[in-house]
C-alpha cells in the first residue's frame, strides 16, 4: 500500500536556522476522513484540535460525537471519545463530566443534531452551567441524510425537504441558536463565528479557544457556532459554497460575541 | 445489622447506594419518585453525583455518558418513563457499558394511572429497545429480595457489561416491610481499562454503537449473543413453593407472586395439590426449569398484574401437552387471593372431572 506524505511521521529534526511553521496537531489522528471535499467539518476538526494542543489538554479531554456527518469524528481525534444517539449528546457529556469533573468534555454536533432534535438537551446543559463545550456547525441543511431543511435552513433555501424553498409560514423560521442560548444565566460564553475565509478561520479559532478556557475554569456552558458550507448538499462547488456562506448565511446569522462571561471579557483586554 | 421497617422504594434507593452507586440520573414520575428524592439527598451527601434531568430521555443519556466513564451508574422510573428511555438503553447495549435501572411499573398504555402494575414485562424482557439484546431482568417479591437484588444488579451490570432492570410494581415500591440494608461497600478506586475518562498515557479509547459494515455489525451481534448465552447459563433465578408433590402449578412473580403464595397455603389446607412457581429473572427466563416441571406436572395457571404477557413464555417453557389457564388484572388491580383460590378450585375440579371421564 502506497505511503501517503502526511504518513511519514518520523521526527524531523530542525536546522538551527530553521523554524517549524505547521505541523500536524497531536489531537488529531493520522488518517483520513469521509467527509465530502470541499466541506469545512476537516477545517473545524483542525482548528478544535490545535486549541487542544495549545491548551495542553490533550490527554484529558473527551469529544462526544453527534448523529449526522461528524458521527465518526472519535476516528478523527486523538482524545478519548464517544457516540451519542441523535441530539443527546449534551446529555451524554453531562453524564461524562459530572463523574469526571477534572476533564475536557466537549460536543461537536451539526443543526439537525442540535436544534432540532436535541434542543432540550442543549438548553437544559447551558440551563445548568454545564461545564462542556459545544461546537456547533451550522451548514443551514441536514448533510448526512442528503440535504433535507433544517431548523437552521434559511428562509427561500431549497432542500430536498422544502423543493419549492423554505415557506417560513408553513415551516417556520430559521433558528438562531447563539442569540438563543446567550439568554441563560449558565451560559458563559455563547458567540458566532464562520468558515468561509482565512480571516474569518482565524477570528473562529480564537473564539474556540475562548470557549475551551471557560470550560477549563468552570465558568459555565460555552458554545461556539461556526457557519459552515455545505457543497455536495447545496449542489455547488467549495468556492461557490464558501460564498453562499458570506453572501447568504452571514446576513441571516450575524456573526458576533453574544454572551462572553466577564472573567473571560478580563483576559482579553490583557492581551 | 438489624432489621428496619423500610418503604419499598427507599429502602432500594440506600440499597444502590450502599451497593456502590457512584451516579443517579432521574426524572420524577410516580409511583418511584421517593427513591429519586432519596438519592437527591443522601448522594451530595456521601459526595456522589446526582442530578434531576430534564426529561427520562436526557437521563438515560446522562446514564450513558456515566456509564461510558465506567462508574457504578443507575436511574429509576415507571412504565411511560422506562418508554421514553428505549432508545438510550439500545445505545446502552450497543456500547456495552454497564447500567442499572429500576422500573416501578403502573398500568398502561399511554398515561393509564399510577397503580401497581405488571404492564412492562414485555417493554423490558423483549429487548427493551430496537436490535437484538436482552437486558438482565430481576423481579423482587419482598422489599428484602428488592434490597439484595438491588445490590447484585450492579454486580451481573459490570461483570457482564450489561443493562440490569429491576422491575417491581407500585405496591413494593409504596408498601413497608421489616427488611435489613447490607453494609456500605467501599466504591471503587480505579476505572475499567476501556472507561472514557481521558486518555492521559494509553490510546484513546471509543465507546460507540455504530458498525458501518454490515459484516463488523454482524460479528459484533454474534459476540453480543455468545454473551447472552453464557448469562442464561449462569444468571437464572427462580424459587419454587410446594412443587415436589404438586398437580396443578402457579407461575407468577413479584405482588402477584405473594398474593398466590397466601393462596397456596389456603389451598393445601383443602388438601388441593397445588404449588407455586416464581420466577426471580424475567430474563432470562427459567425455561428449562418450568419445562421439566411439566414433565410431571399437566396443569399450569399464569398469575399476573396484565393482560397476559409472561403467559407465553410459560407456555413455551411448558409445551402444547399442559394445559395453561390465565387469571390477569390490568389496570393496576392486585389480584385477591380469593380469586386465585376460587380459579384453582375451578381448575382442579374440572381436571378430576377429565380423569374420572377418561
Amino acid at each position: 500500500m502506497a505511503t501517503l506524505a502526511f504518513q511519514q511521521s518520523e521526527e524531523k529534526v530542525l536546522k538551527p536556522t530553521e523554524k517549524l511553521m505547521y505541523e500536524r496537531p497531536h489531537s488529531l489522528d493520522e488518517t483520513h476522513t469521509h467527509y465530502c471535499p470541499g466541506c469545512t467539518h476537516g477545517i473545524a476538526h483542525r482548528l478544535v484540535a490545535e486549541v487542544l494542543d495549545e491548551l495542553g489538554v490533550q490527554d484529558k479531554t473527551i469529544l462526544v460525537a453527534p448523529v449526522g456527518c461528524s458521527v465518526l469524528a472519535y476516528n478523527y481525534f486523538d482524545v478519548d471519545g464517544a457516540e451519542a444517539a441523535h441530539g443527546r449528546a449534551p446529555a451524554m457529556a453531562t453524564g461524562l463530566k459530572r463523574v469526571n469533573p477534572d476533564s475536557v468534555v466537549f460536543t461537536y454536533q451539526g443543526d439537525g443534531d442540535l436544534a432540532s432534535i436535541g434542543i432540550a438537551e442543549v438548553i437544559h446543559a447551558a440551563v445548568r452551567g454545564e461545564k462542556i463545550t459545544v461546537i456547533f456547525i451550522n451548514n443551514a441543511i441536514y448533510g448526512m441524510t442528503g440535504g433535507q431543511m433544517a431548523p437552521t435552513t434559511i428562509e427561500g433555501q431549497v432542500t430536498t425537504s422544502s423543493p419549492n424553498g423554505r415557506n417560513v409560514a408553513t415551516t417556520g423560521y430559521p433558528m438562531h441558536i447563539a442569540e438563543l442560548l446567550s439568554g441563560l444565566p449558565g451560559t458563559a460564553y455563547s458567540v458566532r463565528r464562520s468558515l468561509h475565509d482565512t480571516r474569518h478561520i482565524i477570528q473562529a479559532k480564537k473564539a474556540i479557544k475562548t470557549a475551551f478556557e471557560a470550560q477549563i475554569k468552570g465558568l459555565g456552558f460555552s458554545i461556539v457556532e461556526l457557519l459552515s458550507s455545505c457543497p455536495t448538499n447545496w449542489g455547488m462547488t467549495p468556492i461557490d459554497a464558501l460564498a453562499w456562506v458570506r453572501d447568504s448565511m452571514v446576513p441571516q446569522y450575524p456573526l458576533g460575541d453574544y454572551k462572553v462571561a466577564d472573567e473571560l471579557q478580563k483576559k482579553r483586554g490583557q492581551r | 445489622m438489624a432489621k428496619e421497617l423500610l418503604k419499598g422504594n427507599v429502602a432500594i434507593a440506600e440499597a444502590a447506594i450502599r451497593a456502590g452507586c457512584q451516579a443517579y440520573f432521574g426524572y420524577p414520575i410516580t409511583p418511584q419518585t421517593e427513591l429519586l428524592e432519596h438519592m437527591s439527598k443522601r448522594m451530595p451527601e456521601l459526595g456522589r453525583t446526582f442530578l434531576q434531568a430534564e426529561s427520562e430521555v436526557a437521563a438515560v443519556n446522562m446514564v450513558y455518558g456515566a456509564a461510558s466513564a465506567g462508574v457504578r451508574v443507575m436511574t429509576s422510573s415507571s412504565s411511560p418513563g422506562i418508554s421514553l428511555m428505549q432508545e438510550g438503553l439500545s445505545y446502552i447495549a450497543g456500547s456495552e457499558v454497564p447500567a442499572v435501572f429500576v422500573d416501578v411499573m403502573r398500568g398502561g398504555p399511554g398515561l393509564g394511572n399510577i397503580q401497581p402494575s405488571q404492564s412492562d414485562y414485555n417493554q423490558v424482557t423483549k429487548t427493551a429497545g430496537h436490535g437484538d439484546y436482552r437486558p438482565i431482568v430481576l423481579a423482587p417479591s419482598t422489599i428484602q429480595e428488592a434490597i439484595d437484588l438491588m445490590v447484585l444488579s450492579f454486580d451481573l451490570a459490570e461483570k457482564y457489561r450489561t443493562i440490569v432492570f429491576m422491575v417491581l410494581d407500585g405496591a413494593i415500591g409504596q408498601m413497608m416491610e421489616p427488611a435489613e440494608l447490607p453494609p456500605m461497600r467501599e466504591l471503587p478506586t480505579e476505572r475499567p481499562s476501556w472507561a472514557l475518562t481521558g486518555k492521559g498515557n494509553r490510546d484513546k479509547n471509543i465507546v460507540t454503537s455504530i458498525r458501518l459494515g454490515a459484516q463488523p455489525l454482524a460479528d459484533f451481534n454474534d459476540i453480543l449473543q455468545e454473551k447472552l448465552a453464557v448469562i442464561e447459563k449462569n444468571e437464572l433465578r427462580y424459587d419454587e413453593l410446594y412443587t415436589d408433590d404438586a398437580e396443578l402449578v402457579i407461575v407468577a412473580y413479584g405482588t402477584a407472586a405473594r398474593v398466590a403464595h397466601t393462596a397456596v397455603k389456603h389451598l393445601r389446607e383443602e388438601n388441593i395439590p397445588v404449588g407455586l412457581f416464581r420466577p426471580i429473572t424475567l430474563w432470562p427466563f427459567p425455561y428449562q426449569q418450568l419445562g421439566e416441571l411439566a414433565d410431571r406436572v399437566s396443569t399450569f395457571l399464569s398469575v399476573e398484574m396484565n393482560a397476559g404477557q409472561m403467559i407465553h413464555d410459560v407456555r413455551e417453557s411448558v409445551g402444547r401437552q399442559a394445559e395453561i389457564e390465565f387469571l390477569g388484572r390490568p389496570g393496576g388491580i392486585i389480584p385477591l387471593p380469593e380469586e386465585i383460590e376460587e380459579k384453582v378450585r375451578d381448575m382442579w375440579r374440572q381436571k378430576n372431572l377429565a380423569a374420572q371421564i377418561n
